[in-house]
């Protein structure tokens, strides 16, 4: 081989190896991509069964349920508009409350039941998950969505340390 | 009065820069020699404004003085003193002030070393650094100063957020933006080459050793952060593929390649506008990775309360900046062709591979951080990208790269004659794949292909970089640092390699209910709740599980998970508490009290997790030693000599 030759051998195998490596990467993108979707969206039946995608919103206010002593928890979440209950069996974020923001990846089941496998955390108690944000003010318009961030905080019954113990 | 001085220190500064910047450039470019001379007190002015601003904030914070805006939002008479110094870099304004100092600081030390540079060249270099700071302290004092007063002061300030009040909040960030930073240098060097016209050899040995300092600053950085993000935020796990993490991982994929590809710019004079073009690539990502941060554009762990000002001003400076490199890149790089060849088997060709995976790891890492947003733009829906995509995308090009790396480095330059080591090679790889396997099946007792190929590579890699160092020792030849500080590099890989397939296919996490008294069996370890006390921290109360944890019958180790409420955020946050036991690093957190006296705990088991961190640190510790070769030294001498006889060289 002529080292032109060589040299059209070695481009020709990188364009194929980018050209493979894209077409993996977009076929990844489709397959593993997930969908965030507010409780309208999942009432009005935009999410394809079995499918699993983030669901966002506020945790309803006296919402959240557990029976003594078991790790399965239940809240609802809402967008001020529609809601759905949700089911978690592993252990609450810190900053997880009644009244603030909360995204949550998982499945929907049969019976509407939104079975979470993650309920994301997030490291600033003022901040909110910006799909939320977004999400109630495509309910509400401004006012709903930034006011409610500033609700006063209610810790979930038995997670916090009171101060003075 | 103070913060006023730190103010104007800033407003110094920036005028600083720009002086250093017209300075530098026109003074290379109309050839005026006075002009030249004065970009180095600029240089030292500015760095000495920077540090006055800095001063007198941290003083602020030290003196709690309420009246600046931004101690008032980030500190508290009760906050301890060590934190009310690192609260410094505790939010948005703070990290950017902390960008410029070290920003100044490498250009201090650019401007020390370039006595051994060509003048109108360190004029250009430090010119363009002038342009890189220049941009920075005019986004400071123009969105995000620092030094906003309150009116009327605030009584007390509104504290540091819990969660970095941290020692490893102390070292992660000013670790992370030094290798950052240090890529500006890179890229300062890169643009004044293409404002010249011309690269030579010479110039990739300059550029050497700036670039793998920078490196292993970034490489301590990112190891530091995934170490914090490990103990501190107690989700489990290491590494999220959360966009902020990806944002200083692109600048590493890139600068890692950038490092490869110098080395063939240094040794055979090719793969110039390649190196170029990398060198801009990785400050564009670093300063991205900036834009990423601040403007709070993506959803992430890391992300401020976002402003769309910064967010304009961020997206305009870069567009102006790394525009501009290109536009330049598109007009020189044509007159910097590379004349020499190389066979396909030589080592160029090992390194052009290495670089053009490593390209594409970081091309496909970029599409996962960014396609929420496009997707966004679009109107799509609004979507997330997860470790689903990023875990078999990010394998598909960095496991043909590690094999290559194992076969590469035996191979020589120019000549593809890589039949002489085809021998060792195979032994090698055999032992490897004996080993690895060995480890997988016969250590841990299951295991799955991809663990058997991960764990074969890795030991390939770290017995294939060893024949070499042990040839010479035998030989009784010497080991130049370069060479050494490549094997050390390379090794830390292999063990980074081993370390990461063990962890990712044996780790067992699980959430348990436990009552005091009660025990749970995970893994190969029992865990007995002995129940939950009441403790007072300097500035917070807490809740301490404590837990027995045995082996076989064994006691291993008595660990306390918290989970603490501050007094003035209120916020709830956990101290995860680690213990490390036949290489398994077990971690505990402390959940929610379940009623009915039962607790709920997250425990997780992850064999051998140090040795990433560890890993990563044998990499830039390699980094270290390649840029402490007397090579760089002695080549910089050489042409001071050069430079003292003939004169300046003809631009």
């Amino acid at each position: 081989m002529t080292p032109r030759r060589r040299r059209m051998v070695l481009v020709l195998g990188i364009v194929a190896g980018v050209s493979l490596a894209g077409a993996l990467a977009l076929n990844a993108f489709r397959s593993n991509v997930t969908f965030f979707f507010d409780p309208t969206q999942v009432a009005n039946g935009e999410v394809r069964g079995g499918q699993p995608f983030r669901l966002g919103g506020m945790v309803k206010q006296g919402s959240f349920t557990r029976a003594p002593g078991s790790l399965e928890s239940h809240f609802i979440v809402t967008d001020f508009n529609r809601e759905v209950t949700v089911s978690y069996n592993q252990v609450l974020p810190d900053l997880f409350r009644e009244g603030a923001g909360v995204v949550a990846h998982g499945r929907l089941r049969a019976d509407g039941t939104f079975v979470a496998d993650e309920v994301l955390a997030k490291h600033d108690e003022k901040y909110m998950p910006p799909e939320v944000v977004r999400s109630l003010k495509r309910r509400h318009g401004e006012s709903r969505a930034l006011a409610v961030p500033a609700a006063p905080p209610a810790p979930v019954a038995g997670a916090a340390p009171s101060a003075g113990s | 009065m103070l913060p006023e001085l730190g103010h104007f220190a800033l407003i110094l500064a920036l005028l600083l820069a720009g002086l250093q910047a017209f300075f530098g450039i026109a003074g290379a470019a109309l050839g005026r020699e006075r002009w030249m001379a004065a970009v180095i007190p600029a240089v030292a002015g500015q760095a000495v404004m920077v540090a006055t601003a800095v001063a007198c904030l941290i003083a602020a914070f030290v003196g709690d003085d309420f009246s600046v805006s931004y101690v008032a939002e980030n500190s508290n008479t009760a906050l301890p003193l060590f934190y009310r110094v690192t609260a410094l870099w505790g939010a948005h304004e703070g990290s950017l002030l902390l960008w410029i100092l070290l920003l100044a600081l490498w250009t201090l030390a650019v401007a020390v070393g370039s006595g051994r540079l060509p003048p109108h060249f360190a004029a250009r270099v430090l010119g363009v650094l002038g342009v890189v700071s220049f941009g920075f302290l005019l986004f400071t004092l123009a969105t995000s100063n620092p030094f906003v007063r309150l009116d009327p002061p605030a009584p007390d300030g509104g504290d540091l957020n819990p969660i970095l009040q941290d020692p490893g909040l102390a070292v992660h960030p000013p670790v992370l933006y030094t290798g950052y930073v240090g890529f500006a240098v890179a890229f300062a060097f890169a643009c004044a080459a293409m404002l010249e016209g011309r690269l030579d050899q010479q110039w990739a040995r300059w550029t050497r050793p700036w670039t793998a300092v920078a490196w292993a600053f970034l490489t301590c950085g990112i190891a530091m952060g995934s170490f914090w993000a490990y103990y501190e935020l107690g989700w489990g796990g290491f590494w999220f593929w959360d966009p902020v993490e990806n944002a200083s991982f692109m600048p590493w994929l890139v600068g890692t390649a950038l490092l490869h590809s110098l080395a063939v710019t240094d040794k055979r004079g090719l793969f110039k506008s390649w190196t170029l073009l990398l060198a801009i690539l990785a400050f564009s990502l670093s300063m991205l990775g900036t834009f990423l941060v601040r403007s709070g554009v993506l959803v992430s762990v890391h992300s401020f309360a976002a402003d769309p000002m910064r967010g304009v001003f961020i997206l305009v400076f870069l567009v102006i900046m790394i525009g501009g490199a290109l536009a330049l890149y598109a007009w020189r790089a044509p007159l910097l062709k590379s004349t020499a060849g190389f066979e396909l088997g030589a080592r160029e060709s090992f390194l052009l591979f290495n670089n053009v995976l490593l390209v594409i790891a970081a091309a496909t890492v970029f599409a996962g951080t960014l396609a929420p947003l496009i997707s966004d733009a679009l109107g799509l829906g609004t979507v997330s990208v997860g470790p689903p995509y990023f875990n078999p995308t990010f394998m598909m090009s960095t496991l043909p790269l590690l094999a290559l790396l194992a076969v590469g480095i035996h191979a020589s330059w120019k000549r593809g004659r890589l039949k002489d080591s085809a021998r060792a090679l195979l032994v090698t790889c055999l032992v490897a794949a004996v080993l690895g396997c060995g480890l997988v099946f016969g250590l841990f007792e299951r295991g799955g292909l991809l663990a058997s190929v991960g764990a074969t590579l890795g030991l390939w890699i770290a017995l294939s970089s060893l024949l070499d160092p042990i040839d010479r020792w035998r030989r009784g030849l010497s080991l130049p640092r370069a060479v050494l500080g490549m094997t050390v590099a390379h090794l830390g890989v292999a063990l980074f390699v081993v370390a990461l397939t063990t962890v990712q296919s044996f780790t067992v996490e699980r959430d348990v209910a436990l009552a005091a008294g009660a025990s749970a069996r995970v893994g190969d370890y029992e865990f007995r709740f002995d129940g939950v006390q009441p403790l007072d921290g300097p500035n917070y109360s807490a809740l301490a599980a404590t837990v027995v944890v045995t082996r076989h019958g064994s006691r291993v180790a008595v660990l306390r998970p918290q989970k603490r409420q501050y007094w003035v955020q209120r916020q709830l946050t956990s101290e995860t508490a680690i213990t490390m036991n036949r290489g398994n690093n077990l971690l505990l957190a402390l959940g929610d009290n379940l009623g009915a006296g039962r607790w709920s705990l997250r425990v997780q088991i992850r064999p051998l997790v140090s040795l990433v961190w560890l890993a990563a640190f044998i990499m830039a510790l390699g980094g270290a030693l390649a840029a402490s070769d007397r090579r760089y030294r002695a080549a910089q001498a050489t042409q001071r000599a050069l430079a003292g006889v003939a004169g300046e060289p003809a631009r």
